[in-house]
């Protein structure tokens, strides 16, 4: 049906097609969201949930031996005293920021895409922190007194030192997980409420309606909440760019050739944005089709989402090979052997590894085919997903297992432990993902509802007018009518 | 109200709803879209009414001018906490650092300030995030899980798909009979009179 001028002007925003897709009222979005959590749990989630409690029993198991034996169960030894366990911090930390970018930073930039996929990609994001704030915590070795990192005088009256990176990163990573966390339920209230007036048992009446906080939806509760909503984002927007930026100062402020570099910052961030873009890719084709939202989050979404990977892993391209001009324009030979022992030393594997997986698989996505197609984009959000961890092992143990003298150098290899904490972390990240899906509404229902042409207050019906997709793009994705829509 | 827990605990004065007592809450219509309410908003506000509300599943745009609500104090608090924390973040560390604990580390000053700014940052952030969300609570008088909207069965719904305009008792220029007539003629699919608890 051909679109007239008429009809464009009915759009909110004229000439642009519809987000959502098989034009739903607003009821049919909260029952889509709802209803499933409504039911008893699937086989499926089973399927997912039990092998995550499984691995979080080994993360249980690996941490416990931890403190017991102490850090020499890892492959940990001079000179390389940082490895996985750093890696895995960075790495989750890393993840974490997609979220962040998508619920803040998309919000300010009035992205109103972001509103399909924003509370799922937030839940990731203080799961991923979760997971990253554990391993500085268990990797102190004396854990109990890990109290040291905090801003107290220990029981011989010292203070910790303010000055230093690593006290700098406690504080801005747990102020960002403590943040996302406010934002997020910030963001739950309203779709608690919405769970709360469904709930057919009193038991979930109760349970949803006390972390509802008695909202009753009101225009003057939603004026203050709007601007509480937006002031979290104006605040969490350069809070996730200082949380990556003061993470690569744990290695930029220090004197080691290979970390000792300026362009850490943005190189993290962006790398950090890469990353974390890949996990919610992974998470979000799993549940879309789990939870038969196809038409919530479209193909367009995905074509959006892998447009920022493509830029964001061509940013940590730049960045891999600036560095390496830089290494060589320095004149310095420690730094420049640094580098050409990284790409060409014993530890060559992982370098290509990550250059592979981050620098040339995301290059597909300047095709629009495979922006749009669900293997594809599976496929390389796993490997980038792969690929960013390897990168912080590059930059990690590459940088330490060549010290100054050839009587410290030395090369690291992971024990079990090392395996099952990495392994572990993802159970761990798993289960809180799992029980989240399970309990508490994956999308934003009170957002998504404001993104339907209906909700603008000067929206007039059209006669039969069917509200459907022109592009090419999500006409191959969510609409019933192609192999992709309903399950 | 649903639950007898939180009942109770409604009872408390400091946590009670801050509502005058009467017989009646007030009179709650339903309307049928965001367009009928926006317009019926205007209207309510142009009748001059004061102790009213309107209550939708989601923002709806525009709607907080229609009822002709002033802007949200809530940025200022957000900036007095966010300044706070700053003071308290940069002081605790000025104070750690020069008075309290003087070390000399790398051969900085002790009081070295360029390296107290990420520390002082992070604590702004933290404080001025608390000051929105419990300032946003705090000006919606959330939590309060008691209130005689509660008491419609239709007001379920406003979670979901529906869209009400409220009118209160207490509103000097309320009255059940021409109040309703009011709502009806603006377009309500229904309209309710709430008793007062």
């Amino acid at each position: 049906m051909a679109q007239t001028d008429a009809e464009l002007v009915d759009t909110p925003v004229a000439g642009r097609p519809t987000l959502i897709l098989r034009s739903p009222d607003f009821h049919s979005i909260t029952e889509v969201v709802a209803e499933p959590l409504e039911r008893p749990a699937p086989l499926g989630w089973w399927l997912f949930f039990i092998p995550s409690v499984a691995l979080l029993g080994v993360l249980g198991v690996a941490v416990s031996w931890l403190f017991w034996e102490g850090i020499g169960v890892w492959g940990l030894n001079v000179p390389v005293g940082w490895a996985w366990d750093i890696t895995n911090f960075v790495f989750w930390v890393g993840i974490g920021h997609a979220g962040t970018l998508i619920s803040a930073i998309l919000f300010l930039f009035r992205q109103r895409w972001r509103t399909s996929i924003n509370r799922a990609a937030e839940a990731m994001t203080i799961f991923a922190v979760v997971c990253a704030m554990m391993f500085p915590g268990i990797h102190v070795g004396r854990i109990w007194v890990a109290y040291w990192m905090f801003p107290l005088p220990n029981q011989m009256d010292m203070w910790p030192n303010f000055r230093s990176p690593l006290l700098w990163d406690v504080f801005a990573v747990s102020v960002y997980g403590t943040v996302s966390a406010l934002f997020w339920y910030v963001g739950l209230i309203p779709d608690l409420a919405t769970m709360r007036d469904r709930a057919k048992t009193r038991a979930r009446r109760v349970a949803y309606g006390f972390f509802a906080l008695g909202w009753r939806g009101s225009v003057r509760q939603w004026h203050h909440y709007e601007s509480a909503y937006l002031v979290l984002a104006a605040l969490a927007t350069p809070l996730v760019l200082s949380v990556h930026s003061v993470v690569s100062m744990d290695f930029a402020v220090s004197i080691l050739p290979g970390w000792h570099t300026t362009i850490f910052p943005p190189y993290f961030v962006a790398g950090a944005i890469f990353s974390g873009f890949a996990m919610v890719l992974t998470l979000m084709v799993i549940c879309r089709k789990a939870f038969g939202l196809e038409h919530i989050i479209t193909l367009r979404h995905f074509d959006y989402m892998a447009k920022i990977m493509l830029v964001t892993g061509t940013m940590v391209g730049y960045a891999y090979s600036m560095e390496f001009f830089t290494s060589w324009y320095s004149g310095n030979p420690y730094e420049f052997f640094t580098f050409m022992n990284r790409a060409l030393g014993p530890y060559a594997w992982a370098y290509w590894i990550m250059i592979s997986c981050n620098v040339i698989s995301p290059q597909i996505f300047w095709s629009r085919k495979a922006r749009t197609s669900i293997p594809i984009l599976f496929a390389v959000s796993i490997v980038i997903n792969i690929g960013m961890w390897f990168e912080r092992f590059v930059i990690i143990v590459t940088s330490l297992h060549r010290d100054y003298l050839p009587s410290a150098w030395g090369y690291f290899s992971p024990t079990v432990w090392d395996v099952a904490c990495l392994i572990g972390s993802f159970g761990l990240f798993f289960t809180l993902f799992c029980l989240f899906v399970r309990f508490l509404p994956m999308v934003a229902t009170a957002e998504v509802k404001t993104v339907l042409p209906q909700a603008d207050p000067h929206w007039r019906p059209g006669p039969e007018r069917e509200i459907r997709d022109h592009r090419p793009v999500a006409a191959a994705g969510g609409h019933p009518a192609s192999s992709e829509g309903g399950s | 109200m649903p639950f007898a827990p939180l009942r109770a605990l409604a009872s408390v004065p400091l946590l009670a709803s801050p509502l005058p007592a009467g017989p009646y809450y007030g009179l709650l219509a339903e309307f049928a879209t965001p367009a009928d309410l926006y317009h019926a908003c205007e209207r309510v506000r142009d009748a001059g009414f004061t102790r009213w509300d309107a209550h939708t599943p989601f923002p709806v745009h525009g709607l907080e001018q229609a009822m002709g609500l002033r802007r949200s104090p809530l940025p200022w608090i957000v900036l007095v906490m966010g300044l706070t924390g700053a003071a308290l973040g940069f002081g605790l560390q000025w104070w750690v650092h020069a008075v309290a604990y003087p070390l000399v580390i790398s051969g900085k000053p002790f009081f070295s300030w360029p390296a107290f700014i990420p520390i002082t940052f992070e604590v702004a952030v933290l404080f001025a995030a608390l000051g929105a969300v419990f300032g946003m609570l705090g000006l919606n008088r959330l939590p309060m899980h008691h209130h005689p909207l509660f008491r419609s069965k239709v007001f379920e719904q406003v979670t979901d798909d529906a869209f009400f305009l409220s009118i209160e008792s207490w509103d000097p220029r309320f009255d059940p009979s021409t109040t309703g007539a009011l709502l009806e003629s603006l377009g309500a699919r229904r309209v309710e009179l709430l008793e007062s608890r």
